[in-house]
């Protein structure tokens, strides 16, 4: 019968091992450096803290990451205001006899000068980057995760504890405001 | 028909979920019969169709997928904290 192989922990060796791996897989969730570095710093402590509930039958870089994809869930909690809430949809009518209809003030305006063509011109490219920067953060997050690191819908509710339901809402609010932003500093500028 | 008939915002949501290919058939079936008579979502989805394509035209610029290391100075920044809680 085989046996398997039991892991240990040595944290002398972290830093060498696992700093940048870690800090890669934080800055591409949260897309801030600084932010990076204090969560891959708390990975580290927590994870000497509970050092001896090791069990050995992960490795030391998975037991990590697992400790860090808690950090980064409790950091998006702490961002998101309305802790434990579903997200409300804010673009329609909540009751009523419009009840899912579009809000007046929400409906989208024609963008006079869109094409597909604009694709290549380079300043679209940097107002669309701007556009995403100005994001707030739990959406950004959420939008970049999704759009741009293209994870499965059902990977970013595990990492960061919420509902698929609740996703769809973010990526709704987080477009809205991209085409918003769009319109406003390109398309009908 | 009326078990195909959607509000707008569950029209926006089959929308937005096609942008990433996650609406099944039938959600795409029930948004081609919305569109018949919403001029609103059509233009929400024209436009969400352009972000799209402006996202994945653009998505190297905007994600820049490099592989992101700490300098030698925060590692040993790093490195000088984790010993001293190693040491406590």
């Amino acid at each position: 019968m085989l046996e398997t192989e039991k892991h240990t922990l040595d944290p002398t060796k972290w830093i060498d091992l696992y700093a940048d791996y870690l800090f890669n897989y934080t800055i591409t969730r949260v897309n801030d450096a600084d932010l990076s570095k204090d969560l891959v710093q708390d990975t580290f402590f927590a994870g000497l803290k509970s050092a001896k509930n090791f069990k050995g039958e992960a490795t030391e870089r998975t037991w990590l990451v697992s400790i860090l994809k808690r950090k980064i869930i409790d950091y998006y909690r702490k961002i998101n205001s309305k802790k434990g809430k579903a997200e409300v949809r804010m673009d329609f009518y909540n009751d009523g006899e419009n009840e899912g209809n579009w809000l007046e003030e929400r409906v989208p305006q024609s963008w006079e000068n869109a094409s597909e063509k604009d694709i290549e011109n380079e300043e679209l490219k940097n107002q669309l980057e701007r556009c995403i920067n100005k994001l707030p953060e739990k959406y950004a997050m959420v939008f970049r995760l999704k759009t741009i690191q293209d994870f499965e819908t059902e990977e970013i509710c595990k990492e960061l504890d919420i509902t698929a339901s609740n996703l769809w809402v973010i990526i709704h609010r987080a477009r809205i405001q991209l085409q918003k932003c769009m319109e406003d500093n390109w398309f009908n500028k | 028909m009326r078990l195909f008939k959607i509000t707008c915002d569950e029209a926006a949501t089959i929308c937005d979920k096609s942008q990433y290919n996650e609406s099944s058939i039938r959600e795409k079936l029930m948004l081609y019969i919305h569109f018949t008579r919403c001029k609103i979502c059509r233009l929400y989805t024209k436009h969400n169709i352009l972000l799209s394509v402006f996202i994945k035209g653009n998505k190297k610029m905007i994600c820049d997928k490099k592989h992101y290391i700490l300098t030698e100075k925060d590692k040993e920044k790093l490195r000088i904290a984790l010993e001293k809680q190693i040491l406590q």
